[in-house]
């Protein structure tokens, strides 16, 4: 295979492993602050990136220029899933602390599934893909056989740069350290005068906020969208944030790109198996289970085995 | 002995009520005017809650209770007693049978989630598997029928075995991942998978038991009988066993295992018992269920497609034993009829089933955790 098409490959995976990444980061921040697993997280950037189309909808009677009308629906999609997580917060997982983490999982679950079915149903048409519009310019660069791809850098760029926000966010705000502290010891935190119902509600929703950028991204960078999208996000991304060990923002990030490169290797080693993408992705999930359920960067204080 | 008796509850609440509802259903079942459906659902649901409100429950559960194994009986007559009544209703037996299928999967599932707390998301794959398995084997051998059946069941539990190592070695939440992926792989291989016929499935000729063709109407007399009362009679004896089963398995001390290893794995293995082992068991089991109920279902529809077997079926299946109460097999059959039945007569709702039952669950999470019919506590002995 020569460097060109080999490049093509790597930049597919990085772009795949941004998005992995980018809801990974948000299963670990939930994780962190309070020890569930809140499974609508596929769910969410799915109706983020349906925002985002709605918005586009709605604004395309203006003349807005391209980079004014990403703004604008990019905006819409992470305010609105912003306030949404903090919703799914306050009105389903706060309300089941005390219960068994099996009813929080399940509840999460449901809600995915009323997300995922209140699009189908009610978006105009929601039951079939719908088109994004491309945004973004759509110049690039030849380089023999691997053409890099304006828009596909720019995203890169924008996911690497809410990261980096994200992480400036935590470690050097008073917000931050609030998070943190919740993620640290939650008895110590509260004692310390944090609150803490409003830490949760925050983090759920930077994380939900998040989720509607990587739904966005995914709308760019296939031009199309559908309401099942989310489950197969959702679960690859909570894997990812398994491996990189829950808990953890950079074992997250590893995790979404190892799974990226995994998922790439195998469409590459296996040309012929294509169809078998998802096969192999989630035998792939099943796989790392097996071997390795603490994840790859451990927890301190690992419950699970 | 005398006290005993005599504070025993008599049978007759419990019958008259089971009286009712079989004539419930038969009207239910009967009905075919949307309003008159719609009006029947509206009673029944305001007849229990006004039971519930004037204390009338209690006294009922307790006559069940007392009696149980006359109304283990009563409860097959009163099945046989709908199937006579709608013999010529192709539509209505059919619906009899998925229901007494998925009856039988949501029992599997009792003995996974409700007794051994192994977290099972792919109901519907497994469900899936026992289909693709009779699909196949009756068209590609000449194995008898009632054997292909159980060589879903067995498949099913073979399947499981290989999500064995991730589920022991995991719990909770992980577990619950690695069956969540599993029930997305194998949507996603069936529907690639060109030997299974891909997305348009596979087709299958009609069930032949010791020469006697299922697909054939039955003439009795001067009856005619739809041919799906074969496959009524088939599913029921499976329900009949299955749920034989779960019960007694329930009492024994495997049950017992199970209920220790579920509450506490930590305290439960301090008293010696193999909390791996007996996860195994209740996953193996519980799948090889949920097969045997995909190989008749399979043979019923008369063909298995990818699009019947999704996760969001397997949804539905958890749906039936959060709604029916966590570990209680009545609950769970209950449950599965009203989540079967209510969508096929009220066709308004079909479309928005999945969106209802998430609702339903998610308030009933919310507000009744324990389900709506709540496991009773162990009885050591019988009354």
């Amino acid at each position: 295979m020569d460097a060109g098409l080999l490049a093509q490959h790597v930049m597919n995976g990085l772009m795949l492993g941004m998005m992995y990444s980018l809801v990974a980061v948000g299963f670990t921040l939930f994780f962190g602050v309070l020890d569930v697993i809140k499974f609508s997280h596929g769910d969410v950037l799915m109706v983020g990136a349906f925002a985002a189309l709605a918005a586009y909808t709605a604004l395309a009677g203006q003349a807005l220029s391209p980079w004014l009308m990403l703004l604008a629906i990019l905006a819409a999609a992470v305010v609105a899933m912003g306030l949404l997580g903090m919703a799914i917060a306050q009105a389903f997982v706060l309300p089941l602390r005390t219960a068994p983490a099996l009813n929080t999982l399940l509840i999460t679950l449901m809600l995915g599934t009323a997300l995922r079915e209140a699009v189908r149903l009610f978006y105009p048409q929601g039951a079939n893909p719908k088109p994004f519009p491309a945004l973004l310019p759509k110049a690039s660069i030849d380089m023999g056989q691997f053409n890099l791809r304006a828009d596909n850098a720019i995203m890169f760029a924008a996911g690497i740069l809410s990261i980096v926000a994200l992480q400036l966010f935590l470690k050097h705000t008073k917000l931050g350290l609030a998070i943190r502290a919740v993620a640290q010891d939650e008895e110590t935190a509260r004692t310390m005068g944090i609150n803490f119902t409003m830490v949760v509600l925050i983090t759920f929703g930077i994380g939900s906020a998040l989720a509607a950028f990587a739904g966005v991204m995914n709308g760019l960078y296939y031009n199309e969208i559908n309401f099942g999208m989310g489950l197969l996000l959702g679960v690859i991304g909570f894997s990812a944030a398994i491996v990189g060990g829950l808990g953890s923002i950079y074992g997250a990030i590893l995790g979404g790109f190892l799974f990226a490169a995994l998922q790439t290797i195998g469409a590459v080693a296996v040309p012929f198996a294509s169809a078998y993408k998802d096969v192999f992705a989630f035998g792939v999930v099943i796989l790392i289970m097996t071997i390795k359920p603490t994840g790859l960067i451990r927890e301190k204080i690992s419950e699970r085995v | 002995m005398a006290r005993e008796q005599g504070k025993r509850a008599s049978i007759l609440p419990g019958a008259a009520v089971l009286a009712v509802v079989t004539a419930y259903v038969i009207a239910i079942l009967g009905a075919d005017k949307q309003n008159t459906i719609l009006i029947l659902f509206g009673a029944g649901a305001a007849v229990v809650v006004l039971a519930g409100l004037f204390g009338l429950l209690k006294p009922i559960g307790r006559s069940f209770a007392a009696h149980e194994t006359a109304f283990n009986w009563l409860a097959i007559l009163a099945m046989l007693l709908i199937a006579g009544v709608f013999r010529e209703e192709h539509f209505v037996l059919l619906l009899l049978v998925t229901l007494m299928l998925y009856a039988v999967a949501a029992l599997g599932l009792t003995i996974q989630f409700g007794y051994a707390g192994v977290v099972n998301f792919a109901g519907a794959s497994f469900f899936g598997i026992g289909a693709y398995t009779s699909a196949v084997l009756t068209v590609h051998t000449a194995l008898p029928h009632l054997a292909i059946i159980f060589l879903g069941g067995v498949t099913a539990a073979l399947a499981g075995a290989i999500l064995l190592p991730p589920i022991l070695r995991t719990s909770g939440h992980y577990a619950a991942v690695v069956t969540i992926a599993f029930a997305l792989l194998f949507r996603s291989f069936i529907e690639v998978n060109d030997v299974l016929g891909g997305p348009q499935g596979l087709h299958l000729p009609g069930m032949q038991v010791f020469g006697w063709s299922f697909n054939d109407n039955i003439t009795v007399g001067r009856w005619d009988i739809s041919f799906y009362m074969s496959y009524f009679l088939l599913s029921l004896a499976l329900l009949i066993f299955a749920f034989g089963l779960v019960q007694r398995l329930e009492r024994s001390w495997i049950g017992l295992n199970f209920d220790a290893l579920r509450l506490d794995e930590t305290a439960a293995s301090c008293f010696g018992i193999g909390v791996a082992r007996w996860k195994a068991v209740a996953f193996l089991l519980g799948n090889m269920l949920i097969g045997f109920a995909g190989a008749v279902s399979g043979m019923v529809a008369g063909f298995v497609a990818p699009s019947n077997y999704t996760f969001a079926d397997s949804l539905i299946l958890v749906s039936i034993l959060l709604l029916g109460g966590i570990g209680n097999a009545w609950g769970a059959i209950v449950a599965t009829a009203f989540v079967v039945i209510v969508p096929e007569k009220l066709q308004t709702i079909q479309e928005y089933r999945f969106l209802l039952y998430a609702v339903m669950v998610i308030l009933v999470l919310l507000f009744q955790p324990e389900g709506l019919l709540p496991r009773p506590v162990r009885r050591y002995f019988q009354s």
